[in-house]
């Protein structure tokens, strides 16, 4: 008995001892920090278990949301001892822009160098095209239908509008293309290069079904070729064709994605077109597959000098407009693109921000619907719950037209403003005077893509005469 | 993009226009290839010979220097006929081999365009008016030939990116449309051991013709196999000794018209094209069907 | 009758005219000579306008067009009565690719044969073809009729939405989502009017329905490719 009890107590011993090395161990022998994997990160992890659980590619809206060399990464060269800025105010730089100067008759003077891009009555309510009719109209620049056709409220709101010509050619009529004050022939978009619209059926009310020609509550596909042309010598029969009946009086402007820049735009040129609309893969979508947006496609900075290049090469720099889009958001933005050559930028996503998506003032909503303000791209559900890109009465009535007008101009405005501000102090009367030359850059990447010197030398990677 | 055109004369009565004929053919297809035009037309005149059509950009010096001493190396007879840019060398057939490795020695700026008894191909960058005025292509006779006027898409303008493409004796071709898979052969077909000269798309396709019949095939059997082999959107025009082929990928959205009658057998990009061929209103007017391959031969 | 040679008139002077058509009618008929294959001849029209076209046209004859009568004696390019909205185009020969495409409204009759494509995208024309139309034809068609009294090619109607096909020869092959459909007194009824507009002798009970299976209209794991 004893001998147990002392067993027992031995036991009892090494436990409580045992105990007491483990809290010992545990003070003394570090643990490594968790370690999440750059290559299977949490979102990618969670999109492995959403396919796996549907069997279905992830559709969503919006542009590419990872990081790539961006307008960030180039800096002005502001006004020095051999480089004099210019007053404010009464020592003026100008914004007006001509755009459709190589055949049209009546070409499009805006007052700023910044269009809202195409955005279709469909994947927009009413109330947001309106919206953006309004503020468009009181800067004194233009909009752009999409791919659902023309409404009548764009072209009653909008003083200058752009028509789209697409794949699809949903409502595309000979009447509204002549009510048009431009026509955008559409070959791509920067969102996906080769990809054709997308309507889901909770979007497709009755209105637009009606627009569209296609059975209400339907998944919307659109084609990813024109229906009646392949290829840039058939397009260039297309261009006269579309003249023709309109009587050669509006600019014709050819979309295309940053895919092929330089190609692409002299074979615009080629082609006939008056402008040509290059959009970066930043340039956001109604709805797509996600791996579309992320990796097909380039970022607007390696194509911007590309498409300038082929303009150069061909002698029509300037006779043949530039107007370029993808992730365009302040007037920093603006002028960069400008300076490496372009004619105006197009601005659509951040369009629907200054009406209010996205907006944190929402995010009860946002967090009900599994997302969080600034990261809501589901847009292609229908249930916005700011009211842009959505057909539901009730959430579209949530977007005043006319206050939401207000605020695009507002933003429009200091566009335009704090682009003033750069070109005045590079020295600049008007900001087409904007050069590359007035650029640096902070990183590699960024000098090779845009051709800037790298900050402090003046070597770019490629440049000719360098042995790298 | 690009525009092409081809004949192919049944009635020898007309073998003194093709070259008339193709011309016009190809100025109704200047704005589809404003960029370049070529064109190869195969000879009627016998000859047991061989001629080779080569192009320089410092045509008096060079083709001076061949006239001097080609025919001394090399040892044989060598007839020299200049036209502008490009010159017709004629000679044996046994000696071409080394008449290239001369030519290449002498004057290692000098292109070969083409090689064989009947073809000859001019090509330049310009207009179409242009390049045919300057080489008096309206002037020349023969059995057969095709044209073609060039709108850039991946590749440089320049003399060597225009078409025909010649990889093979007496054979050449043209393309409308766009390969996506170009580079992948190329590398393929270089290892092999052929000699592909530029980046161009279509040279892929003339070279893989050429490879294909070098092992064997027919040419049937090769523009059959292109179309597993090859990926993208085309229209293919080929020129033989005999005659030629057509072939259109399965998607055929290129455009293709072809035109017979008891005359000849006419191909165009659009029927613009043919629109001034003898009793055009009387052919029988068709679109070859995509995915099949069509082959005359005299 | 008003007649347009394009041997000495340019395309512009051509279509200007005839568009002016739209807000004074003062001639009703028109006849153009020499088109020799040109493009995009009487487009954009928009009035109850006569127009014959003496020989073959290029691309795009007639697109867009509205409410015209527009009849060529010969063949017509890739893209004949593109969009067309209302009116009629007739052509004695045969049409290229692209045939009707997005056709709105109206009627095309091919007395000849179409190509490829012929009614894609489709958005309420109607087509009838007295011979054979080619591959991928009625693609994505929306609504509207095509009629076609040969035979079709391959991919009939692939990812047809609610066009209705009527095929009296064989069909090589049905695209996706294209399915033989019963033809009912109503569908004959269709058939009966097309036929007899067109001035074609073909009997509308020898004529087989086809039309979408809707299978493809919602996004499902399923129909994923």
């Amino acid at each position: 008995m004893d001998r147990l009890g002392n067993y027992i107590i031995l036991i009892l011993i090494m436990l409580i001892k045992g105990n007491w090395m483990e809290d010992d161990q545990s003070k003394n022998i570090p643990r490594t920090d968790p370690v999440q994997s750059a290559t299977f990160s949490n979102s990618i992890n969670s999109e492995i278990r959403r396919a796996a659980a549907t069997g279905i590619y992830d559709i969503r809206g919006g542009g590419a949301k990872r990081k790539v060399p961006h307008f960030d990464d180039l800096l002005f060269l502001g006004a020095s001892i051999s480089r004099y800025p210019l007053e404010g105010y009464r020592e003026k730089c100008e914004t007006k822009v001509l755009l459709g100067t190589r055949f049209a008759k009546s070409p499009i003077e805006l007052d700023i160098p910044i269009t809202i891009a195409g955005m279709s009555f469909g994947a927009l309510s009413g109330p947001a095209k309106e919206a953006l009719g309004r503020g468009a109209t009181l800067s004194g620049t233009s909009t752009t239908t999409g791919d659902g056709g023309m409404t009548p409220e764009e072209r009653n709101h909008s003083q200058k509008l752009v028509y789209q010509y697409l794949p699809s050619r949903y409502g595309m009529n000979p009447d509204d293309l002549r009510k048009a004050d431009a026509i955008e022939i559409v070959v791509g978009q920067g969102a996906k290069p080769g990809g054709g619209g997308m309507l889901l059926g909770q979007k497709i009310s009755d209105r637009v079904a009606q627009m569209r020609n296609l059975p209400q509550g339907i998944d919307q596909r659109s084609s990813c070729r024109h229906p009646d042309w392949t290829g840039p010598d058939d397009l260039e029969i297309k261009i006269l064709e579309l003249r023709e009946i309109t009587g050669w009086k509006v600019p014709i402007y050819l979309k295309i994605a940053a895919s092929r820049p330089y190609f692409d735009t002299s074979l615009a040129v080629k082609a006939g077109a008056d402008v040509v609309v290059l959009d970066g893969m930043q340039g956001g979508t109604a709805a797509t597959q996600d791996v579309f947006i992320e990796h097909v496609g380039q970022p607007i900075l390696s194509s911007i000098r590309e498409a300038v290049r082929a303009l150069q090469d061909l002698g029509m720099h300037r006779e043949v407009q530039l107007i370029v889009s993808g992730g365009i958001r302040t007037g920093a933005d603006v002028a960069k693109a400008i300076a490496l050559g372009a004619d105006a930028v197009s601005i659509g996503t951040a369009a629907l921000i200054a009406l209010g998506d996205n907006d944190p003032k929402l995010e009860s909503e946002y967090q009900a619907l599994g997302t969080t303000a600034g990261a809501y791209d589901d847009w292609h559900q229908g249930k916005d719950p700011a009211g842009i890109t959505t057909q539901d009465p009730m959430l579209m009535s949530r977007l005043d037209p006319i206050e939401g007008g207000r605020r695009l101009s507002n933003y429009l405005k200091v566009l335009t403003l704090e682009a003033q501000t750069i070109a005045r102090a590079c020295g600049k009367n008007h900001l087409h005077n904007l050069e590359p030359e007035d650029l640096c850059a902070l990183t590699l990447e960024a000098a090779a893509m845009a051709r800037v010197p790298l900050a402090g030398t003046d070597w770019w990677p490629g440049k000719s005469g360098s042995p790298f | 993009m690009c525009g092409i055109v081809g004949l192919f004369l049944k009635d020898q009565g007309l073998q003194a226009n093709l070259g008339y004929f193709l011309t016009s053919m190809l100025i109704t297809m200047t704005e589809r290839g404003p960029d370049s035009a070529g064109i190869a037309i195969y000879d009627s005149n016998k000859s047991t010979g061989v001629k080779i059509t080569i192009q320089s950009e410092h045509p008096d010096n060079d083709f001076e220097i061949i006239r001097s001493r080609l025919a001394v190396i090399i040892d044989t007879a060598v007839t020299v006929v200049v036209n502008d840019t490009h010159a017709v060398l004629g000679m044996d057939m046994d000696k071409v081999n080394l008449a290239r490795q001369v030519i290449g020695e002498l004057c290692p700026n000098v292109r070969v365009m083409s090689v064989g008894e009947k073809i000859e191909i001019y090509k330049e960058v310009g207009l179409p008016k242009n390049v045919a005025d300057r080489f008096s292509i309206s002037t020349m006779s023969g059995t057969h030939g095709i044209g073609h006027t060039r709108m850039a898409t991946e590749s440089a303008v320049t003399t060597m990116g225009a078409h025909p493409f010649s990889t093979g004796i007496d054979q050449c071709l043209v393309h409308n449309g766009s390969l996506s898979n170009h580079n992948s052969l190329r590398r393929k077909l270089r290892r092999a051991g052929v000699v592909i000269e530029t980046e161009n798309d279509t040279e892929v396709g003339a070279a893989y013709i050429s490879y294909k019949m070098q092992q064997g095939s027919t040419l049937q059997e090769a523009l059959q196999s292109s179309l597993i082999d090859l990926d993208g959107f085309f229209t293919f025009l080929v020129g033989t000794k005999d005659g030629f082929g057509v072939v259109r990928d399965p998607i055929a959205c290129k455009p293709a018209i072809m035109a017979e009658t008891d005359q000849y057998v006419a191909f165009g990009s659009e029927y613009r094209a043919l629109v001034d061929l003898p009793n055009i209103e009387k052919a029988t007017v068709w679109e070859p069907e995509p995915a099949t391959v069509y082959v005359w031969k005299h | 009758m008003q007649i347009i040679d394009l041997e000495n008139k340019s395309l512009r002077e051509l279509n200007a005219k005839l568009q002016a058509q739209s807000s004074s009618a003062s001639q009703k008929v028109w006849e153009v000579l020499n088109p020799k294959g040109g493009h995009a001849i009487a487009t954009g029209l928009n009035a109850p306008i006569d127009v014959t076209i003496k020989g073959s046209t290029g691309y795009y004859l007639a697109g867009m067009n509205q409410l015209a009568t527009v009849r060529v004696e010969g063949s017509v390019g890739p893209g004949v009565a593109e969009n067309m909205m209302s009116g009629c185009v007739i052509v004695e020969g045969d049409a290229s690719q692209y045939a009707g495409a997005t056709g709105n409204g109206g009627l095309l009759v091919v007395k000849g044969n179409a190509s490829s494509r012929c009614g894609i995208s489709m958005k309420g024309i109607d087509i009838v073809v007295f011979g054979n139309i080619g591959h991928m034809s009625a693609f994505m068609g929306q609504s509207g009729n095509l009629v076609v009294c040969g035979s079709a090619g391959d991919a009939l109607g692939d990812s047809l939405y609610e066009a209705k096909l009527f095929v009296r020869g064989s069909v090589k092959s049905l695209g996706a989502d294209c399915v033989k459909k019963e033809m009912r007194p109503e569908h004959l009824i269709i058939l009966e009017e097309l036929l007899k507009k067109s001035g074609s002798n073909a009997k509308p009970k020898e004529f087989r329905r086809y039309g979408s299976a809707r299978k493809l209209y919602n996004f499902n794991i399923d129909n994923a490719y």
